[in-house]
């Protein structure tokens, strides 16, 4: 018994000198497992989109362990510069960047293009954090509405590509590290009721046409049912006729017949509903639930107000991803383009979330550093 | 940013802080994920059977499939509407990566004209999402053969292969046996409103004349149905499940296609009609219009410059001058004769002077007969033989139109006969009534001089003076002209066997003409006799050595008017103002077996005995082959006749 403790606290020493927390990287493991699954069954039954993912899976797992062992404090001293960085970047898209789906997200820098907006998603909660930490907890109003400013400066220059989705994620991002910072309950009401006031401007003035029609379809699908209904009718067909134990692997007719659009990538969660049914849903849902209470706990554990806050904020708005994503694939919310996390195919926005765990996981590892 | 200040911490406060707000949170996602769960499972589970039949009629197709059109043979089994395989050349534009180019390049390939480039690509502009679209509809074997090598360089277009009708004798059934053509909005209309369309759901074409057009119903078929599962384009993946069409019933017709081709022959070069009946059963044995044309073009669709040409044509190939109206002349002067003895106006002695010309008193007007220094004295049989107008124009007026017209109705003048294709024509028996309703005008007394002489607004169809003159050899027993002979089904039994059931086609008599006295039918089919068999009656010539004892009657139809004094010559007559020429005839005299009408319009020269009397005489010709019947004389007939005492019941009926 006891050396088999001892072989435990071995074992623990063993991953924390790798800096990798286990019960989280087994949840993080699971799900993208479950997603090679998917993609193949998403896919056409296609080998080559699977191997097109695992080699994602394997940069991404390779970078979030080359980020684990960067100690915390360095994302604090770099904040700044980065996040001013960032922002230039943003702006360069809007000016320079490239076209693609009707939406300036990629920056060409000549050897390399790529989305900043992407990278503000972990950009955005380290500088929030860094802001709001330097004070003693709880934050204060002034503090706050600085915050907000800081938040809002990259959510804009994002919805203006425009790629809601990401605004939306690197909004929140922000305003969890406020939230998680004892931000006044008062403050919190007077804010939601600000951002209440705020929907009508946004409608008038901020977003486009092929959104306000998102928006319109959401409220109302079934009332151009081949036209811009058609995705979310799909998709809720193919959820609803998965029924309690699916029609099996591979044998989701809405996906392999080819009625889901965007099977893949943002509506994958619509085809593991068809082919796994209620007790599959069931099943990832507890999967994202233990990810979520591992990251809460990393950050509730965390030494410091600006790792506990980043912790925290990193893990929330990984789950802000699956309630966008669930929540609009199944007629909840309005479509945004917003993956189901570490599922979904997609390379870019699944590096991003597992560097984002490679913090976590920093976090998590690197106990003993000083202010 | 705010520069940097030393911050004294109270770091329990604010992990407790912190818990309280990660709880609150933690709390809020667990509240998130049940909504998200909740409202899965209202999709999975409460709406279930919604979802899954809407995933259902997404992914399973029902795809009509047409049942094959049944086959036209005539009273031989010679076949004379037949399905053949035809290869289109279709393209979906969808899976076609450069449409221009891909067509050009296949248009040269093919020998595809610029014409029909341009029509497909019109066609394109309004086609549906993956709905193939027609490049071309007709490939010779060749172009199929040459595409087939070359299929691999153009994905999105294939060769599709269709049953469509084919007539193999072309022009010369189209009028009869009509033809199938796309099926139009007019069509689609027409059957939607008999309930029909879903049968039609997957048929090309729909019969359009003729006898595919009455009989489309027995023709077509019942549908069949394929289900498969589609993908989202509406692809099929594979067959779920398959229940094969019903083809149509074959018909056989009581046409004789050799009648038609020596009608067809003995009409070249005319304008005409003819029309042959067993006047035993009523089926139709020949029936042809010339000049015709080829249904064939109409089942490909017709190009607009072959159709305008049709339609444009002076001599109107699109009739069908078997069912139209013309003044039937002489050919109706033994019904005529045989209304005037019904009537007991003359008697078959009557005998009137014919001095070449008739004038009723008080009136300026000289009704002529045909020969200018006339016939002398005349009596019933003489008039017939002769066709000698002066006597008609006499008994015509004792009889009155009332009397003529309702006899003549009674012959099936003036109505449908009820024949088995639409196309028919009523024609013209003219009235006192008719007069009225058309015209607004009294009845004139010489208005039924020329009725008399089966002139002035008389018209009668070629098929209707064959079923008059049926029921005139048929001594009042009236028969159905009719196309069907028999339809046949393929039976398939539950043990597998397959057989064809033959349904003969049954024609309720109708309602015989019954004289008041029996035999005045003889004396004037005597007369008709006559006027074929003996030396210089007006139908001599054309039988001259035919061996089957035939009997009938001509006539010359004025199709211009004649000014008072003014003289007919057909040289300085235009075209279409010269005579029509007329004949009827039977054979043989002793229990018929055939009965033709032959109307040919405009004759150059002389009347119905020498331009349409030899057409009958063919056809007779053909029909009767070699045999040789010869005559009773007439007493050894009359004893015959006193025994039996109904020639009716003499007459073998002969099932049809």
């Amino acid at each position: 018994m006891r050396s088999s403790g001892q072989d435990q606290q071995k074992i623990q020493t063993f991953w924390q000198r790798l800096h990798i927390d286990v019960p989280l990287l087994i949840g993080i493991l699971l799900l993208l497992a479950l997603g090679l699954f998917l993609v193949y069954s998403a896919g056409g039954q296609e080998t080559a989109i699977v191997y097109r993912k695992a080699r994602s899976i394997g940069i991404a797992l390779f970078g979030m362990f080359v980020v684990a062992q960067i100690p915390p404090l360095v994302y604090r001293k770099w904040a700044v510069p980065v996040f001013v960085l960032g922002l230039l970047m943003l702006v360069s898209v809007l000016l320079f960047g490239h076209v693609g789906k009707g939406a300036q997200r990629w920056l060409d820098l000549g050897f390399i293009k790529f989305q900043p907006s992407e990278i503000m998603k972990l950009i955005v909660p380290i500088m929030i954090a860094w802001y709001v930490s330097q004070e003693n907890l709880p934050v204060k109003i002034s503090t706050v509405v600085l915050a907000f400013i800081l938040v809002l400066l990259p959510t804009l220059l994002i919805a203006k590509q425009p790629d809601l989705g990401t605004s939306l994620l690197i909004a929140s991002s922000g305003i969890f590290v406020i939230f998680l910072a004892g931000a006044s309950w008062r403050l919190i009401t007077v804010c939601v009721g600000l951002a209440s006031a705020f929907v009508p401007i946004l409608w008038m003035f901020l977003m486009k046409d092929y959104q306000k029609q998102r928006v319109l379809t959401f409220l109302n699908p079934e009332q151009d049912p081949l036209g811009s209904g058609y995705h979310i009718i799909q998709s809720k067909i193919a959820i609803g006729s998965g029924g309690i134990e699916g029609k099996g692997w591979l044998q989701g007719t809405q996906s392999q017949l080819e009625f889901l659009p965007e099977r893949h990538t943002d509506f994958i969660f619509s085809v593991f509903s068809e082919e796994f049914g209620l007790i599959g849903v069931a099943v990832l849902l507890t999967l994202y639930l233990f990810v979520v209470m591992r990251g809460l706990w990393i950050a509730v554990n965390a030494q410091h107000a600006f790792t506990k806050l980043l912790a925290g904020s990193l893990t929330l708005t990984f789950f802000v991803y699956v309630f966008v994503n669930i929540g609009m694939v199944s007629g909840l919310l309005p479509v945004v383009g917003v993956p189901l996390p570490l599922v979904s195919y997609g390379g870019t926005s699944m590096v991003t979330l597992m560097l984002g765990f490679g913090i976590l996981m920093a976090i998590s590892t690197h106990r003993r550093f000083h202010v | 940013m705010s520069p940097r200040r030393i911050v004294i911490r109270n770091q329990s406060a604010e992990a407790n802080l912190f818990a309280r707000r990660a709880f609150i949170a933690f709390a809020g996602v667990v509240l998130v994920l049940l909504i998200l769960f909740g409202n899965v499972y209202n999709l999975q589970v409460e709406s279930f059977e919604k979802y899954q039949t809407r995933s259902n009629s997404n992914r399973i197709k029902i795809l009509p499939v047409a049942p094959n059109r049944g086959l036209i043979y005539d009273r031989n089994g010679v076949l004379l509407a037949d399905n053949k395989p035809v290869y289109s050349l279709e393209v979906i534009a969808e899976d076609v990566e450069d449409i221009k180019n891909s067509i050009v390049q296949v248009s040269k390939l093919l020998d595809i004209t610029p014409e029909r480039q341009s029509q497909f690509f019109k066609a394109m502009k309004r086609k549906r999402r993956f709905k193939p679209v027609e490049l071309h509809s007709r490939l010779s074997d060749q172009q199929v053969a040459l595409f087939s090598v070359n299929q691999h360089k153009f994905p999105g277009i294939f060769v599709n292969a269709r049953l469509k009708r084919y007539y193999p004798f072309s022009d010369l059934t189209t009028h009869t046996l009509g033809y199938v053509a796309r099926i139009n909005r007019k069509d689609l209309n027409k059957l939607e409103l008999e309930g029909k369309s879903e049968n039609y759901a997957a048929t090309y074409g729909v019969g359009k004349l003729g006898v595919e057009r009455y009989y489309e119903d027995m023709l077509h078929g019942t549908i069949g149905h394929q289900e498969v599962e589609i993908n989202n384009q509406g692809r099929v993946i594979r067959t779920l499940n398959y229940t094969p069409p019903v083809p149509g019933k074959d018909l056989t017709l009581t046409l004789d296609i050799e009648l038609q081709m020596i009608a067809k022959r003995a009409l070249s070069g005319k304008r005409g009609a003819v029309v042959a009946m067993n006047p035993r059963t009523g089926g139709i044995l020949a029936m042809y219009s010339n000049p015709s044309y080829d249904g064939n073009l109409f089942v490909h669709g017709i190009s607009s410059k072959n159709y305008k040409q049709l339609l444009d044509s002076k001599d109107l190939p699109l009739i069908n001058r078997s069912v139209q109206g013309y003044p039937p002349a002489s050919t109706v002067k033994p019904f005529l004769a045989l209304t005037g003895l019904e009537e007991n106006v003359v008697t078959p002695s009557t005998e009137i002077n014919d001095p070449g010309w008739y004038q009723l008193e008080g009136l300026p007007n000289k009704y002529r007969d045909w020969k200018p220094w006339g016939h002398g004295k005349v009596n019933l049989t003489k008039a017939i033989e002769q066709s000698c107008n002066i006597y008609f124009y006499e008994l015509a007026f004792k009889l009155g139109i009332t009397k003529i017209s309702n006899m003549m109705e009674k012959f099936g003048f003036g109505d449908y006969t009820g024949i088995d294709i639409h196309e028919e024509s009523r024609a013209i028996m003219p009235s006192v009534a008719w007069k009225r309703a058309r015209y607004n005008k009294p009845w004139y007394t010489g208005e039924t001089l020329s009725v008399g002489i089966g002139q002035s607004f008389w018209t009668v169809t070629p098929l209707q003076l064959v079923q008059a003159l049926t029921t005139l050899v048929n001594h009042g027993e009236r028969k159905v002209p009719h196309l069907l002979k028999a339809n046949s089904e393929l039976i398939i039994e539950s043990s597998g066997n397959a057989y064809h059931q033959i349904t003969p086609t049954i024609y309720e008599p109708r309602a015989p003409l019954k004289l008041k006295q029996d035999k005045h039918w003889d004396v004037v089919l005597n007369a008709m006799h006559n006027t074929v068999q003996k030396f210089g009656a007006t139908a001599y010539t054309p039988f001259k050595g035919s061996t089957y004892d035939a009997s009938g009657k001509t006539g010359s139809a004025q199709v211009a008017r004649l000014k008072q004094g003014e003289e007919y010559d057909a040289k300085t007559t235009s075209e279409n103002q010269r005579d029509n020429a007329m004949f009827i005839a039977f054979a043989p005299y002793d229990n018929p077996e055939i009965v033709v009408a032959v109307a040919i319009e405009n004759v150059a020269k002389g009347g119905g005995g020498t331009n349409a009397g030899p057409v009958a005489r063919q056809i007779m010709d053909q029909y009767f082959g070699d045999r040789v019947i010869t005559s009773q004389t007439h007493k050894a007939k009359a004893k015959a006749k006193q025994k039996t005492d109904s020639a009716i019941v003499t007459i073998p009926q002969e099932a049809d």
